[in-house]
């Protein structure tokens, strides 16, 4: 058995009803996983949407993934962004602690430690916005267990090549 | 360009129309009102009324392989559209091109759980290439010509249109098909150059190669199975087909080793599997054909030559993938090994041919012929020689009677073989031999069918009546589910559940019932009458053959085993001990 690989895909597509299901159906339907799945408009002239999804599997599960992606009529462009050089990947999280005293100071330590930004606040909570790679996502809501974790909400990742290259 | 404005339903007759489409399979329902109404008005198309809707896709089928043309089917919303459900994924599994109408609610009722509201689009989203749901008539003849393009080209496909009944009220501005140009759908179909120069190098080196053709020939053309046939003689390297790749090479060819597979014969599997380069063309390395994965071919270096890169490498990792039509690929290898003026190695060509032999010599296709009860075998090898040199169509229903028609009966010629191989739906010849005969009138079509199988879609046999469409019916009546019952004696210890066909009609007062002729062969004797019978009968004919209920068929590879490990016949069975665990769970 091959090892098991975790790729960043991201697939551009006409914004059409049905879209997604048609990605998610794949998905399902095949037996593929989705890590994180995240989809928005990008280009509103040309009504095209970007699909980023982080998946996993042996080398020819990935190859298939892409080769069926690509077989969607409404598919412009299927790009395996771990497996085509450098990239950057993005995350943001909203993540809602509540508590007082010190705990609630520690917290809001943390955050600046971790540079999350306070965009809500009672008396008792606070709802932190941060940006940045999964693991560190990750890392600083463990942290934020023990304080009061009450509420995460994440985006799923986003991706994008470096340097002046087109997708 | 034609613009010019009329009511949605008139535009779909206009569209069918400018696409050539000169028949359409279909049944009416309230919400297909308009475009039925838009039929009655006009006299170039034909409509062809079926008794289920799934006949009517399997009809299409039929149609579509016979011609090389979209099959075109015009269905009801709600369960007019489920029940072609099967008939899609059908012609999605063996790459059919057709294009499928379905009538749906209002656009404002949609999602109210309106009376024969289904959601279509969702539902066949896995089941077809791809799927439309018409919000504007102002859509309606692009999105109709875009469906056409997308079933016929690349690996071809079903595709759904789906129609709310007020845009086909609506008036809207019609297009003709010249004026459509795809966004996004743009499949490769000629081969990358230094791709083929490698595929030709290992050709031309090869010392134990064999051919490994697939339906994707046939659905690339009658030129893609002349080149493959040239292809194939001037190498003089040996060729086996798929069941859906038969007639792609004449089965007259003294290189056409038969068919591969889990019922292929013997040489064509011990080939495949001791080969030194094996070439894949059209064909898609499924599980029928493959056997254990980890002990397929183990030896061999591989050309694969499919239109859907996500054929290739799937199943089998393959050492030169070819993305392209067959033809495009075939023409450009043939050149190829022109260049460079290519003789095969005679020396290893002779000692790979004599080993070959060895293995042919085995006739693994031999049963035991007695005169007491009727051999399916026999019946079949009957009906091919009592129609040979006819222009005759056969398809097939699923299971034992498959198998045997699939290796006695031989095509010489593609596009004349009809069966349902991805899918295995039971119930699918006797709607194809209607879409055959109406296609081609003057033909004969049979369909080789089972007794279980048949009942699956007997309702065709009024549409069969009422187009006098004389389409024979050669049922091999074992009173058994017949594959299910092999299987279950192989692995299940012959506990025979639920396999037993019970309480069967008499398929004689059947067919008469239907105004249809019905015929019944019990002893050997019978066998060339009845056929004889059949043939001089110029209406649809039921032939009812009673035929020995404990053969079964052979060869055979066992679930999760390798191609070198087949069971030639019931002895094999029993020396080969019990199927494996992991076979076990196989299908």
């Amino acid at each position: 058995m091959s090892a098991i690989e975790k790729h960043t895909i991201a697939v551009l597509v006409d914004n059409e009803p049905g879209i997604l299901a048609r990605v998610v159906g794949l998905f399902s339907g095949r037996g593929y996983n989705i890590e994180s799945l995240t989809v928005t408009e990008t280009d509103r002239a040309n009504s095209l949407s970007r699909i980023t999804v982080v998946t996993s599997g042996t080398p020819m599960i990935v190859e298939q993934i892409k080769a069926q992606l690509s077989r969607l009529v409404p598919v412009h462009a299927v790009r395996d962004l771990s497996a085509e050089g450098p990239h950057v990947e993005r995350e943001l999280a909203l993540i809602k602690v509540a508590g007082t005293g010190e705990k609630r100071i520690e917290s809001l330590r943390l955050a600046d430690i971790f540079r999350a930004r306070v965009i809500d606040s009672t008396i008792e909570s606070f709802v932190f916005e941060m940006t940045g790679s999964t693991e560190k996502l990750n890392a600083f809501i463990n942290l934020m267990v023990p304080l009061g974790l009450v509420d995460v909400s994440r985006t799923g990742v986003v991706a994008i090549s470096r340097g002046a290259a087109r997708f | 360009m034609a613009t010019e404005q009329m009511a949605g339903a008139e535009m779909i007759i206009k569209a069918l129309g400018d696409q050539g489409v000169d028949v359409v399979f279909g049944y009416p329902g309230g919400a297909v009102l308009p475009i039925y109404d838009a039929l009655f008005k006009q006299n170039h198309l034909r409509h062809i009324l079926v008794r289920h809707e799934q006949g009517a896709v399997h009809a299409a089928e039929g149609y579509a392989r016979s011609t090389g043309k979209v099959g075109v089917v015009l269905v009801t919303s709600g369960p007019g559209a489920t029940n072609a459900v099967t008939g899609l994924t059908d012609a999605l599994m063996d790459s059919v091109p057709l294009v499928c109408l379905t009538g749906q609610v209002p656009t404002h009722l949609i999602g109210n759980d309106a009376f024969q509201e289904a959601d279509t689009t969702g539902i066949t989203r896995p089941c077809t290439k791809h799927n439309y749901l018409v919000k504007d008539v102002n859509d309606l003849a692009r999105i109709l010509h875009e469906a056409f393009h997308v079933a016929r080209t690349g690996r071809p496909g079903p595709v759904v249109v789906d129609l709310p009944k007020d845009v086909l009220f609506a008036l809207g501005t019609y297009r003709g098909p010249e004026t459509v140009q795809h966004k996004t759908y743009r499949p490769q179909v000629t081969p990358d150059a230094a791709r083929i120069d490698e595929a030709v190098a290992l050709i031309a080196a090869a010392k134990r190669p064999v051919f490994y053709g697939g339906g994707g020939i046939i659905n690339s053309g009658p030129r893609a199975c002349a080149l493959f046939a040239e292809l194939v003689r001037i190498t003089g390297y040996p060729c086996t087909l798929t069941l859906m790749g038969l007639g792609a090479l004449p089965a007259s060819e003294r290189q056409f080793l038969g068919m591969v597979g889990m019922h292929g014969t013997y040489e064509a599997n011990l080939a495949m599997h001791g080969c030194d380069l094996m070439i894949a063309v059209g064909s898609r390395f499924d599980d029928r054909v493959t056997g254990r994965l980890n002990a397929f071919s183990p030896h061999s270096k591989k050309i694969h030559i499919d239109i859907d890169p996500s054929s290739i490498n799937k199943n089998v990792r393959v050492d030169v993938p070819l993305v392209s039509d067959a033809g495009n690929a075939l023409e450009a290898i043939l050149a190829g090994l022109k260049a460079r003026r290519f003789k095969p190695n005679q020396e290893a060509l002779a000692a790979w041919w004599k080993e070959i032999e060895g293995w042919r010599a085995r006739d693994c296709l031999a049963y035991v012929g007695t005169d007491k009860v009727i051999k399916p075998q026999y019946a079949i090898e009957r009906l091919y020689q009592l129609t040979r040199g006819r222009d005759i169509y056969v398809t097939t229903e699923v299971g034992q009677h498959q198998m045997w028609a699939a290796q006695f009966f031989k095509f010489e010629q593609p596009c004349h073989w009809m069966t349902s191989g991805g899918l295995g739906t039971m119930g699918y010849g006797l709607p194809a031999a209607v879409g055959v005969q109406i296609a081609h009138p003057d033909a004969l079509v049979v369909d080789i069918a089972g007794e279980a199988s048949i009942l699956m879609n007997i309702q065709e046999m009024s549409t069969a009546c009422q187009y006098r469409l004389p389409v024979k019916i050669f049922i091999l009546n074992n009173q058994y589910m017949g594959m299910v019952r092999q299987w279950q004696e192989l692995m299940h210890g012959g506990r025979y559940s639920e396999s037993y066909s019970a309480a069967l009609p008499d398929f004689v007062k059947l067919a008469e019932a239907f105004g249809a002729v019905g015929l019944r062969a019990t002893r050997p004797e019978d066998v060339d009458r009845v056929i004889k019978e059949m043939l001089a009968v110029d209406k649809a004919v039921i032939v009812d053959v009673a035929v020995d209920e404990h053969e079964n068929c052979f060869p055979m590879i066992p679930s999760g085993a390798a191609h070198n490990e087949m069971l030639l016949g019931p002895e094999d069975k029993k020396a080969a001990g019990p199927v494996s665990e992991e076979g076990m769970v196989l299908v």
